[in-house]
């Protein structure tokens, strides 16, 4: 982004929305059919999810190139900005529903349930727990201070690694920039791998109970976008090493940094919510 | 509708014409446009199927649907009604006048405003082949509670991913709709001094980004609840399904002032014009709009009255809902204010919009009266509330969509429309409406409970009433139809400025506008 255009970027019709929602549309389809157990299902969710990897690099590549061509006003980078902030808070909220169902279910209720004579008279409310209901032979909760600790400080750091990188960037130096990045990754994917490794080594599944649930579904999706955000991450490597991002135009980056820094805040609520109280 | 001549400068390329000019286009008066037909199609449908309920209605006894069947028409009914009709509409009101009030060029993203549209029909196409499905459509009502809908087949799931796309388009489309807004006004357009409908729709968007998030969440819990034996709603396991309505309430209430806000925008921007003089308070109306907003947050149990909530909680809700009245309350004071001594005509849009202002007002009365905790205890789940969202949300939302249908279609198409044909519309829906939805407040009371194909007799009258009501009101929007399809093949010319005391930025262009417009924004003083 060289040129400060005073048009503000009015992209030409594109197919590239279509292609999106019929991505959306087969995914979704496929998901359905896999879910209750039709033949096709598992092809029809990979057929949907090549149409839409096709729509992510074409559409970004699209938007990518009228970047680097100089087509972005300042007016287009804030807006950038803006979109790039509200998508944030609208994951945010998503996590925030399963938070709530986090607490509601630790003291609410698992209490009452304990509190209540019917059904369950025997039960006695504590957390974690697989719930009055099912019974599990081993329930092994996670503990706090051994990985999930050690991948607190791997997420922190890479918060700092990024923001290295940043200021990298800043002062023209690419080296610094790359180096910070690569780190960034590097740590991103080590957090990854340990929690898979978690994952496996559990004394518990996500169907043991209401703890089982709460724990997989909130780190899972943690997980999920913790990958996201690798993935995006080594894009901007792959941009950097091209060229591309200059010392004052680089929102690009930014917006991976901004998303890479509510991952983390995300782990750190986790950490605290989910593996230590 | 718009022209494809227009002025070009260097950073233009030739539009396709033809089915792919809609399917690629990023401008935003084309996707206004097919956000408007798709709603009015789904508007239809869904009507419709309100129909085939009131037809079963009629009479006690069941006469034409199965009990499952009737189940799938209610549910669809809903979801259709809301996500297909109601919400698109308003969205295709923001694409065609938000840049065109702010004197911008276009939405802030332009192609990722046609994604927002054309995830629509990707999600109807789910919606609607979930009816042909093994086991039919989803049939536990629009909200899904479980363990129904933990039960439900197929179509559950499908009904779930649906509506994960239908959130994704509004979400994306909110992005666009706050980002144009903050940063894409004319010079000299501070905040304070931008069209009051274009406040109602930040403030939406920014209701929308909050919610369907949570939505999301709680669609999301239902689907593994569903199939990979997470226990979200499963007591056994430790859940609660109660938790399921606190998570899909907190989105469900901002939900229906989602349906509501842009709805008040479109009141501010009618009745001033039709009374010649300017909106009362406008402060007050930007103040209350986000009051209302803000409030929405604390509200939601009210729709879990009687799940058996600790009394406290239940006080809680019962006084912020009633709080939430005040706002609502300096709305219409503030439209009756605007009338006031005005210089008052009535053509079509200025009927649909006072008829708004009374009857939504009834519709916040019926609330007001759910909202005291013992009376709801009585009246939930009867057709009290039936006939207390009707009023708000067709005498409320669709009628204020009617209402910005014949005061924009002058300036969408350059034709005035039959304006004895757009009276004799009101007059049809709003007497049909009020025929069909009035006697529901009595069969509640009475204690008729909702969602049911068959009833007790003592219960016919009344829905006898309805049932007639009820297709005068359906055949009437084919009427509606008629009328806008012949204001888009020709009618008497518009005019830049029909309406004589309109004041927003586009009535300064020509009806209908240039395919591009205000590509250098205009100054406002």
């Amino acid at each position: 982004m060289n040129q400060q255009t005073q048009h503000y970027y009015l992209p030409a019709p594109s197919y590239w929305p279509i292609i999106a929602s019929t991505a959306l549309l087969t995914l979704a389809s496929g998901f359905v059919l896999f879910l209750n157990h039709f033949a096709p299902g598992p092809y029809v969710m990979v057929a949907g999810a090549l149409i839409l990897a096709y729509l992510v690099f074409g559409w970004f590549g699209v938007v990518i190139k009228e970047s680097v061509g100089g087509l972005f006003s300042r007016q287009v980078d804030h807006s950038f900005r803006w979109g790039m902030g509200w998508f944030i808070y609208s994951e945010v909220m998503f996590f925030v529903a399963f938070f709530v169902a986090l607490f509601y279910a630790r003291n609410v209720a698992v209490p009452w349930l304990g509190d209540t004579k019917l059904l369950w008279p025997h039960f006695v409310a504590h957390w974690p727990t697989v719930g009055p209901g099912i019974t599990e032979a081993s329930f092994t909760p996670m503990k706090a201070w051994g990985i999930p600790a050690i991948n607190t400080l791997i997420l922190l750091s890479s918060g700092a690694t990024v923001t290295w990188a940043h200021w990298g960037l800043i002062k023209n130096n690419r080296t610094q920039l790359k180096i910070g990045l690569i780190f960034t990754i590097l740590l991103g994917v080590t957090f990854l791998g340990l929690q898979a490794h978690e994952y496996a080594e559990a004394g518990f599944s996500i169907k043991s109970g209401i703890y089982g649930t709460t724990f997989f579904m909130l780190t899972g999706f943690h997980g999920l976008h913790v990958t996201l955000g690798a993935i995006m991450l080594t894009v901007i490597l792959f941009r950097v090493m091209a060229g591309h991002f200059s010392a004052e135009n680089h929102f690009g980056f930014e917006a991976v940094a901004w998303y890479w820094h509510f991952v983390d805040v995300v782990w750190l609520l986790l950490f605290v919510f989910v593996y230590w109280l | 509708m718009s022209t494809t001549t227009a002025t070009h400068h260097d950073e233009h390329h030739s539009h396709p014409t033809g089915l792919m000019r809609w399917v690629t286009t990023t401008n935003h008066k084309d996707i206004g446009t097919l956000y408007l037909w798709f709603s009015f199609v789904m508007f239809l449908f869904a009507g419709s199927m309100a129909m085939l309920i009131r037809l079963e209605l009629f009479q006690p006894g069941l006469q034409f649907v199965q009990p499952n069947v009737f189940n799938q028409l209610t549910t669809l009914h809903g979801l259709i009604m809301i996500f297909g009709a109601i919400m698109p509409a308003f969205v295709g009101f923001a694409n065609w006048q938000v840049p065109l009030m702010i004197g911008a060029p276009d939405m802030a993203f332009p192609r990722l405003n046609n994604w927002s549209f054309w995830l629509l029909p990707a999600a109807g196409t789910l919606l609607i082949a979930s009816i042909f499905v093994p086991g039919g459509a989803s049939a536990g009502g629009w909200t899904m509670y479980p363990p129904l809908s933990i039960q439900g087949g197929i179509s559950q799931d499908m009904t779930i991913l649906a509506l994960h796309i239908l959130g994704i388009s509004s979400i994306v489309g909110s992005i666009n709709i706050i980002t144009t807004i903050f940063n894409m006004r004319a010079p000299g357009m501070t905040l304070m001094k931008m069209p009051i409908f274009v406040w109602t729709w930040l403030i939406t968007a920014y209701l929308l980004i909050a919610a369907m998030p949570v939505l999301a969440g709680a669609l999301t819990m239902m689907i593994t609840d569903r199939h990979f034996g997470t226990s979200f709603f499963n007591a056994a396991g430790g859940g609660d399904p109660v938790m399921y309505q606190h998570i899909f309430w907190f989105f469900g209430h901002p939900e229906v002032y989602i349906m509501i806000l842009p709805a008040f925008g479109i009141l501010s921007t009618v009745i001033p014009t039709f009374s010649r003089k300017p909106l009362f308070g406008y402060h007050a109306m930007v103040w209350a709009t986000a009051s209302i907003a803000l409030l929405s947050f604390v509200v939601w149990a009210h729709h879990m009255f009687t799940v058996g909530m600790p009394a406290a909680a239940q006080v809680f809700f019962m006084y912020t809902t009633m709080l939430i009245a005040i706002p609502t309350g300096v709305k219409v004071f503030n439209w009756v204010a605007t009338m006031w001594k005005g210089s008052l005509t009535f053509e079509t849009p200025m009927l649909f919009s006072v008829a708004v202002v009374c009857l939504f007002t009834i519709g916040g009365f019926s609330g007001l009266v759910l909202a005291i905790v013992p009376v709801d205890i009585q009246l939930q789940d009867t057709y009290y509330v039936v006939a207390h969202f009707h009023y708000v949300l067709f005498s409320g939302s669709a009628m204020a969509i009617m209402s910005g249908v014949y005061y924009w279609l002058p300036k969408w198409t350059g034709h005035m429309y039959d304006e004895k044909l757009g009276q004799w519309h009101f007059w049809l829906t709003t007497i049909a409406f009020n025929v069909t939805f009035f006697p529901m407040h009595f069969t509640g009371l009475a204690g008729m409970p909702r969602r049911i194909p068959d009833y007790a007799l003592q219960f016919a009258e009344f829905n006898m009433i309805s049932s007639i009501g009820a297709f005068v009101l359906g055949a009437s929007q084919l009427l509606f139809l008629y009328i806008v399809i012949k204001c888009i093949r020709g009618g008497a010319s518009a005019g830049d400025k029909p309406w004589e005391s309109a004041d927003t930025l586009e009535w300064t262009l020509p009806s209908p506008p240039p395919y591009h417009t205000f590509e250098t924004p205009p100054v406002v003083k």
